[in-house]
């Protein structure tokens, strides 16, 4: 063992004190939190973070406890358990998501049905920003956070950095879902759409992506290859802007240092043209750039074909993360905004029609030279469907960008139906691909326990996208134009609640593909499980026959040609 | 670097960058065409609309944002085009507002403008606890029908319009109580057990004869002087038939013991602070035509 090497043995295994001093800090802010609670939510919040915070550390001081002679971050291998649990996160908050949303959509559908005025916590208003930051959060930044740890070693040839500060990342995430997640269903929320959780939560999450960015640097930073991976560079874009986004949305100034209340520091169009700023990026940071790492890591080495062009992806990554910034006033047409806010959020949209679909292209061509994978590999297929799902919602946004356009589909199910488009079809697909892949790369598989099960899983999603779609923009559409339609003598033709009824069918069709779309997952879920534990086809790889027929993972750091 | 150093793509004969990162590598494809066209033309696209509309804020020393070469504002567009339906309005809105209410019905032209007013009108006032159409609710009377607890008159609907019921601000509001006999023991259990089955009997229904029997002095005593000897009501005083098969909170045994027990005494608000009189006008002819206006 080198100096080199035991220095930074050293250096990891004193990050597992580090991690559990600072962790036992917060402990205490929560237990002062907990004595001196302004309100009944603030108490019951800061009981869940001495819950799940006490039992992190305590299972750290218990594996601790056991480590002896062993080094737990034992650089010539990567970090695998990690992502196992990332892994594993995933498919379990996906889940969790996607039956929400699936009974939101029946409680839009059926509101006397699924009302329960007895369980306050069942209102619509309560259940619906669970489901959004149930898919967009835990399971999205799960999927992010499982992948990128898996693809920055990989594409870096070097154990993630930090020892034990990788975990602290999972678990604090973790924790800021359930007290995100709770706190909705007590109704804490400061009210602004994708950043419902008040001031602690976020305080917390910010602490914790500040450790994720630095893990990622630092990973970056220690890299064996020369060049940094091009799927690094949009994970790296992902993290520092949703950084800055979460900080600045999120400024606000508590009632009380022990309430669960806070009061944001803009107002008026001030609040809305920055919530605008941050949701418009979410999507354009989170859901985008993120996935498009995924993408640029999974496909070319699913398919096993170089990327088709390097100067694309570099001149697509720079001008979208330029032009992205700038087209959050299309989600404020028509308001108070000023209207050359507007203008620029419209032609910025416009300009960034052709960045976006650098992606896919990048994307797509890859496959030139294995068209046949499409046919063979359901996993390829739903990767490459998912990039026409982003296509086809790229283009969309856009469109509807346009002012003319917006005036129609505003405030229409067109928009619910354009985001599932892209949160079903690229987001949850792309996802999917991935985790299809890691699944038997990480626990050592020759192949999924099923691949017809994937088949299943592929065509009932699609129809269930589809059903949700098309219903969404027929109700949009139609809606639009009942609430601008004039009878002959100048008075509006339709009362709202008239159009609220005549969506009924399109609720039904909704509620319907969403169910489809959940049974999918449930399917990957039940896969994936198998997978894992070598039933079925999923041989464990040393026994297997043919090795080349899945990519060999290569946990022992081989030096790359 | 010469030929043969670089990395050639077996399949695509393109050259790739060299690098490889677990296996993956990049080729050295140019950026497509149609695709840098399209980016371009978009950009061009963007620049022109950005000349013609308002696009540039108030920098420092320019006073004002940009206007755009059409000098297009929406707030302008907005107040003009609520300036034109005002006006197309006009003429006739102003006939409504000379026009009595018979006047209104029987004149076509003008029964049809206020029926489409009163019709919109409805839809974001009324519908909300009427039901779409008048078509009611449990607490909420049907409005197309031709049972009145107050009045069915063209005049009559008009004063509830302008005054509601049980509204407190309104000292011209349509005002009735009725007591809540059990809640506040003016009754004992018993006795109003037996008036349920009294109620239940006067409308035709399933009850107890001995029970019933048992409450007629009662009802006389307490019910009669608003519901009537004959229990038919009095729309005087707001108070219903009792011998109909209309009910608004429901005909069954419990739905009466909970009137009789707790009463019910809904509310409605007056509507003359809230809307202009073509509009009150408007809302009284389409109520009154909804089906059964007297």
């Amino acid at each position: 063992m080198t100096f080199n090497q035991l220095t930074t043995r050293q250096s990891n295994n004193s990050s597992i004190f580090a991690v559990g001093a600072f962790l036992s800090v917060f402990l205490l802010l929560g237990l002062l939190m907990a004595s001196f609670a302004k309100d009944a939510a603030i108490g019951h919040q800061a009981m869940t973070f001495l819950f799940l915070g006490g039992a992190f550390f305590v299972g750290l001081c218990m594996w601790a406890g056991n480590l002896i002679d062993r080094d737990p971050f034992d650089e010539s291998e990567y970090e695998n358990t990690l992502v196992k649990w990332g892994v594993f996160a995933s498919i379990f908050w996906g889940l969790a998501g996607l039956l929400v949303g699936v009974v939101i959509a029946l409680q839009l559908t059926f509101p006397n049905v699924f009302y329960f005025p007895e369980l306050g916590w069942t209102n619509f208003g309560r259940l619906r920003p669970l489901h959004t930051s149930a898919v967009i959060f835990a399971f999205g930044g799960n999927v992010l956070l499982a992948t990128s740890f898996y693809v920055v070693q990989r594409t870096c040839r070097t154990r993630l950095a930090g020892g034990m500060w990788p975990w602290f990342v999972f678990w604090g995430y973790q924790i800021f879902i359930v007290l995100a997640a709770t706190g909705y269903l007590l109704g804490v929320t400061q009210s602004k759409e994708y950043a419902e959780p008040e001031w602690y939560v976020d305080l917390w999450l910010t602490i914790v992506w500040v450790a994720y960015l630095l893990v990622f640097l630092g990973t970056l930073w220690k890299r064996k290859e020369p060049h940094i991976y091009v799927a690094n560079w949009f994970y790296l874009s992902f993290i520092v802007t949703i950084a800055m986004l979460h900080i600045v949305n999120n400024l606000s100034i508590p009632v009380n240092l022990t309430g669960s209340k806070s009061v944001q520091v803009f107002s008026g169009v001030q609040d809305a043209m920055t919530q605008w700023w941050y949701g418009h990026n979410a999507v354009g940071f989170f859901l985008t750039t993120g996935f498009l790492a995924i993408m640029y890591y999974f496909i070319p080495k699913r398919v096993d074909r170089p990327v088709y062009s390097y100067r694309l992806s570099i001149v697509h990554f720079w001008s979208l993360i330029f032009i992205y910034i700038w087209a959050g006033p299309h989600h404020l047409h028509y308001t108070a905004l000023p209207q050359w806010a507007q203008t620029l959020g419209m032609t910025f949209s416009i300009m960034l029609w052709m960045p976006s679909w650098g992606g896919m292209i990048n994307g797509v061509m890859t496959l030139s030279g294995a068209w046949d994978k499409l046919r063979t590999d359901p996993v390829v297929r739903m990767m490459v469907v998912s990039l026409a799902f982003y296509g086809m919602s790229t283009f969309e946004g856009p469109l509807m960008s346009v002012r003319a356009v917006n005036s129609l589909s505003h405030y229409t199910e067109w928009g619910i139906g354009h985001v599932h488009s892209g949160a079903l079809g690229w987001v949850g697909y792309i996802s999917f691909g991935a985790l299809y892949c890691l699944t038997p790369w990480l626990w050592k598989k020759t192949r999924l326990y099923s691949k017809s099960l994937v088949e299943w899983h592929f065509w009932i999603s699609t129809i269930g996208i589809l059903f949700y779609m098309i219903s969404m923009w027929f109700a949009g559409i139609m809606e639009g134009l009942m609430w601008r339609a004039y009878n002959e003598f100048g008075f509006l033709e339709y009362s709202f609640v008239e159009t609220v009824e005549a969506k009924h069918i399109s609720y039904m069709i909704r509620a319907l593909g969403g169910l489809l779309y959940f049974s999918g997952a449930a399917i990957m879920a039940y896969n994936l499980v198998r997978t894992a534990l070598g039933h079925g086809e999923a041989t464990s790889l040393d026994e297997a026959n043919d090795p080349l027929k899945t990519p060999e993972p290569r946990t022992a750091l081989a030096p790359a040609e | 670097m010469s030929n043969e150093h670089k990395d050639i793509d077996d399949h695509s004969g393109i050259e790739t960058t060299g690098h490889s990162w677990d296996g993956i590598k990049e080729l050295n494809n140019p950026l497509p065409r149609w695709w840098l066209i399209t980016w371009y033309i978009t950009i061009v696209w963007a620049v022109i609309y950005m000349i013609l509309m308002p696009a540039i804020p108030a920098l420092p020393g320019m006073g004002t944002n940009t206007k755009g070469l059409r000098n297009h504002s929406d707030r302008d567009l907005v107040a003009a085009a609520v300036v034109e339906l005002k006006e197309a309005r006009t003429e006739q809105s102003a006939t409504l507002l000379d026009a009595s209410l018979e006047e209104i019905e029987t004149n076509r032209d003008l029964q049809q403008f206020a029926l489409a007013m009163g019709e919109s009108l409805f839809g974001d006032n009324c519908a909300t606890c009427h039901g779409a159409g008048g078509r009611g609710a449990i607490g909420y009377p049907i409005l197309a029908d031709d049972v009145w607890l107050w009045d069915g008159t063209l005049d009559g609907i008009e004063y509830t319009l302008r005054h509601g019921i049980r509204h407190d601000a309104d000292d011209d509001t349509r005002f009735s109580l009725m007591p809540s006999f059990g809640r506040d023991k003016l009754l004992s259990a018993t006795e109003i057990d037996n008036l349920t089955e009294y109620v239940l009997r006067a409308s035709g229904q399933e009850h107890d004869t001995e029970e019933a029997d048992m409450a007629a002095e009662l009802f006389q005593q307490q019910c009669a002087s608003c519901h009537g000897a004959d229990a038919k009501g009095d729309r005087l005083q707001g108070a219903p038939n009792l011998t109909d098969q209309e009910w608004l909170y429901g005909s069954t045994r419990q739905a009466i013991h909970d009137t009789i027990y707790n009463a019910r005494n809904s509310h409605m608000p007056a509507w003359q602070d809230r809307l202009d009189d073509a509009s009150i006008k408007a809302l009284a002819v389409y109520v009154h035509t909804l089906g059964g206006g007297e």
